[in-house]
């Protein structure tokens, strides 16, 4: 069947309904009653269903061209000249199927470990999985907008409903922090709407800038955005929410919302403001590499598992603020391309990666709730199967060659030495910590004597948590093995942005 | 005989008769039967309504001498009012009967509060912009008043009255400088003046408006003329706060658009400046002594004043689209008041006034479905997309944007994100908080349907708000 014309919509909404269904199915006090298992029956059936849909997007994209492709465009509100206005290209692709792919692992994840209120859990899963493909293919600045504030409400309610101890205060930092950042991004959207009379990001990739107005707009960028990967000095939010955050929101957080951040920089600032992306390339390569040093050796120190994750992630999505905005250091080659690909492959492996970490934390917690790296040690004694994983994913962390970890890191590393020999030294640090702070902590939680009674006691992996983790453990092998589909998938896109990025306005 | 002045006025003089009809039969209702008074009231306000839209002007029509107007603005306006009237009897109703206050007063002078917005809709002369601006606050004056043995709510109108008064005082004074400068107090014959005489433009002229502008900020509750509004809206009881919050807005918007956008026009450099200052300081004291709250009426009363600098800045861009942003702003806001304290009237019951934030605890565990629709109106208000609170701030910022305003944007965006603080609280008391009160919401079907509607307004209107924020155009192309 082709649904190539609206897979889009389908992509979008079909989630979205998916959790009103389950808002309206409703929860149960008694988890094992028929009306729980529907729901969460109605509930993995959507979020795979939507995943099913997605592979429809894998099969129909055109690697050859740059162009928007499945285009939609139907006028929503005439009299601002706002239109829903969807497409994707090599960018936008792979995060929507990396989101389709998290989604679904996550609703297996929290299939019994969520006591409270699980309809409403799954419910805003599905509804912010709808919203978060809305904004990877949002070609409408005002849409873009509307999907990228309506985000904000889910998981403002997952970390504060289902969180940990600190939960409210986690939930308001990151709720104020994100929506401070993008209230900015609005005032340039509607500056850049008086410049062109319409909210379409062509219109405004097309329109004559003065370099004052470049500058402000990318502030404004800027701050949505930095806060959203979130770059040094930006990121103090991400570890208290993903700390307190339930494991899926986690999940979502590190893998998918995290990616927003680097989106909107390849989408917004680079095609609509080049010069001021050029003129600030060299600010945001030092916060990046400040990001990669020092945040690293702030995760060396961390006592509490998620939250050594949560800066690991910091430091790694410097590595994606790098690669794309090393093109204005490189003057020649093909450095440029494969600074933002290094980037991009990046983004997608540290989704896979980070959400597995969070997952295997997820596991541990769910048995012994606790973070507290202290309170284990040889637990591959009692759960060797997971251990296994918990192994493999700690070195794709790291960076192992044959992991999806390393190809991203690679490129980057080798488009910087094109750039600056101390850019890649720099990042090239980031061997050492990633792997220092990643096995110490395995070393501390797997190996070693059995630590204490409750250690002792752990149950290996069921079958449901060996899914979620094989399933990823695959993905994160077969992109480091063979990330040629994806590079593929996103080359000609890229090719395309560095030229307009390179091309300036002035 | 010419009929076009009465058939202009039809919707007043319909409303007149039958507050009348009401008054009168309500005497003859005993107060197990009260009820009764609220259907004759919610059959006078479908009637206004009907005849509202049956009367509608084609174009801008002037009758009795000028000293009244029939435009696409009134008829908006009018409509709206009429409509949340009645939405807010009865979300009043249960409340009313739960606490021993269902009195035939509380019908009849909300209604006779909404004749007196009408009047102020249409008011062309400033003389019967007066007339109207009297009609409503006394009714409103007595209505903050209607629990007399309740001492909160008699100081809350003693304070209301006295302000009042004074600011009725300075709105007089400056009436009559302007007519010794201009000779004339018929709204367009004022703009017609100055234009031929530029002359006129000069300190005495400013001196009177001056004190139309103190009126204006007494009305819309702006700072430093808002200190009458957190007492009243705390010491009020909640549906006498709930009218004074909704429907009174939309006549503060248009004796603000009438006097001076129509009137004063020409001197728009002048009150610019004035009206800028008192929105920026609207906006700023509402934001951040809002947080400072914890009863929900006073909370809200310093958000509204927030909202009202957001109105006022649109005023001040003194175009069309600052124009069409302050009427689409003001009709979305009030449906999202009107749904917020509606849900405050539902949390109470007999002999319990559910009007601290921590009386929201737990709100999701005991009504999921009334949960929501307090989060949607509270994500309305914060300007969240997709609600249609968001498409106010949007419309507000672009028209402040495009008349060249920069900085004052990024103030706007910067307080909304101040206020988003105390919204969220309510969410969180709802979502993240054990409830302490386990009491059943009690409220009728009827109430609970229109209150239903309500939340989902807010979520519809902006997922659809293109025909609104064109007939908002529309009206702002349209006046003089």
């Amino acid at each position: 069947m082709d649904f190539s014309h609206s897979i889009l919509s389908i992509l979008i909404w079909l989630p979205i309904i998916g959790g009103v269904m389950l808002l309206a199915i409703g929860d149960d006090e008694d988890t094992t009653s028929s009306r729980s298992s529907t729901m969460r029956i109605v509930a993995l059936g959507m979020s795979l269903l939507t995943l099913v849909l997605s592979i429809g997007l894998f099969k129909w994209f055109d690697n050859g061209t740059g162009a928007m492709q499945f285009v939609e465009r139907v006028s929503w509100i005439p009299a601002l000249d706002v239109w829903y206005y969807l497409g994707v290209d090599g960018i936008s692709a792979p995060l929507i199927l990396l989101t389709t792919f998290i989604t679904p692992l996550v609703v297996i994840a929290g299939w019994d470990s969520i006591k409270i209120r699980p309809a409403q859990y799954f419910a805003a899963f599905l509804i912010l999985e709808g919203l978060m493909i809305g904004v990877f293919s949002a070609l409408d600045g005002l849409l873009f907008y509307v999907f990228w504030e309506a985000m904000l409400i889910p998981m403002f309610l997952i970390i504060g409903v289902w969180g940990g101890q600190r939960r409210i205060y986690a939930t308001l930092k990151f709720f104020l922090y994100t929506f401070l950042g993008s209230v900015l991004m609005l005032v340039a959207f509607i500056y850049l709407y008086g410049q062109t009379g319409s909210f379409d990001l062509f219109q405004f990739m097309n329109a004559p800038l003065s370099m004052t107005a470049q500058k402000l707009i990318f502030i404004a960028f800027l701050l949505a955005f930095a806060v959203k990967v979130p770059m040094w000095p930006v990121h103090t939010w991400l570890p208290d929410a993903h700390v307190e955050a339930p494991t899926g929101g986690s999940v979502i957080l590190a893998a998918i919302m995290l990616k927003m951040g680097g989106y909107g920089f390849l989408r917004l600032s680079l095609p609509i403001v080049p010069d001021g992306s050029a003129y600030f390339s060299g600010l945001v390569i030092t916060l990046s590499l400040i990001a990669v040093v020092y945040i690293g050796f702030v995760a060396l120190m961390q006592k509490d598992m998620k939250k050594l994750i949560a800066y690991s992630s910091i430091a790694h999505m410097g590595f994606v603020t790098l690669g794309f905005f090393l093109m204005w250091s490189i003057t020649a080659g093909s450095g440029a391309v494969l600074g933002i690909a290094g980037g991009m492959v990046q983004m997608v492996s540290h989704g896979l990666i980070s959400g597995a970490m969070f997952l295997c934390v997820g596991v541990l917690y769910d048995r012994m709730h606790s973070r507290q790296i202290a309170d284990y040690g040889g637990v591959a004694n009692t759960m060797p199967k997971f251990a296994a994983f918990m192994v493999l994913f700690s070195m794709a962390n790291a960076g192992l060659p044959g992991t999806s970890g390393f190809v991203g890191e690679f490129m980057v590393i080798v488009a910087s030495f094109k750039a600056n020999f101390w850019f890649a030294f720099l990042a090239a640090t980031t061997l050492v910590l990633g792997a220092a702070y990643t096995l110490w902590m395995v070393k501390r939680v797997l190996y070693g004597e059995v630590a204490n009674n409750k250690v002792a006691e752990l149950q290996d992996l069921n079958q449901r948590e060996f899914i979620v983790l094989g399933v990823l453990a695959v993905a994160v092998l077969l992109l480091g093995l063979w990330p040629a589909p994806l590079v593929d998938m996103m080359n000609v896109t890229i090719e395309q942005l560095v030229q307009q990025a390179g091309h300036s306005k002035l | 005989m010419d009929m076009t002045a009465y058939i202009s006025a039809a919707p007043e003089m319909t409303l007149l008769g039958l507050i009348c009809a009401v008054l009168i039969a309500d005497l003859f209702v005993d107060d197990d039967h009260r009820v009764a008074t609220f259907w004759m009231s919610i059959v006078a306000l479908v009637v206004t309504l009907w005849v509202l839209v049956a009367t509608a002007p084609v174009e801008p029509t002037l009758v009795f001498s000028g000293a009244y107007i029939s435009d696409a603005l009134s008829q908006v306006l009018k409509v709206t009012a009429t409509g949340f009237v009645a939405v807010v009897f009865l979300y009043s109703r249960d409340y009313l009967r739960a606490n021993d206050l269902h009195k035939g007063e509380f019908y009849v002078l909300g209604l006779v509060g909404l004749l007196g917005m009408m009047i102020m809709i249409s008011a062309n002369s400033l003389l019967t912009m007066y007339l109207g601006l009297e009609t409503l606050a006394l009714s409103l004056y007595a209505l903050v008043a209607i629990d007399r043995n309740n001492a909160t709510s008699a100081e809350a109108a003693m304070k209301y009255f006295v302000l009042g008064a004074i600011a009725s005082g300075a709105l007089l004074y400056g009436i009559s400088w302007v007519y010794g400068v201009t000779g004339t107090i018929m709204l367009d014959e004022i703009a017609a003046v100055i234009a031929a005489d530029p002359g006129l433009n000069s300190l005495p002229l400013w001196f009177g408006l001056a004190f139309l502008i103190v009126g204006i900020a007494f009305k819309f509750g702006a700072v430093p003329f808002h200190m009458w509004l957190p007492d009243v809206y705390q010491g009020a009881r909640t549906p006498v706060t709930l009218y004074i919050a909704s429907a009174p807005k939309l006549a503060a918007l248009a004796f603000t658009i009438r006097v001076l956008v129509d009137g004063l026009g020409g001197l728009h450099d002048v009150w610019a400046d004035m009206i800028m200052v008192v929105a920026v300081l609207s906006l700023l004291v509402g934001n951040v002594v809002a947080i400072a709250q914890s009863n929900i009426k006073r909370m809200l009363g310093y958000s509204t004043i927030a909202h009202v600098g957001f109105i006022l800045l649109a005023i001040f861009c003194g175009t069309e689209k600052g124009n069409a942003a302050a009427l689409f702003y003001t009709l979305t806001y009030i449906v999202a008041a009107a749904g917020a304290f509606g849900i405050v009237i539902l949390l109470s019951r007999r002999g319990y006034d559910a009007e601290n934030l921590s009386d929201f605890k737990g709100l999701n565990a005991r009504s999921p479905w009334f949960a929501l629709m307090m989060m949607f109106l509270m994500f309305s208000m914060t300007g969240v997309p997709p609600f249609i609170g968001f498409f106010g701030k949007l419309n507000v910022i672009d028209a402040v944007l495009s008349s060249g305003y920069p900085g004052l944007a990024v103030l706007m965006v910067l307080a909304s994100v101040v206020g988003a603080y105390y919204y969220l609280r309510v969410i969180w008391y709802m979502y993240f908080e054990e409830a302490e009160d386990q009491a059943v919401l009690q409220a009728s079907n009827d109430t609970r349907v229109v209150l239903s509607l309500n939340g989902v307004a807010v979520l519809a209107l902006g997922i659809v708000p293109g025909w609104l924020w064109a007939l908002c155009t529309q009206i702002a192309l349209s006046m003089r």
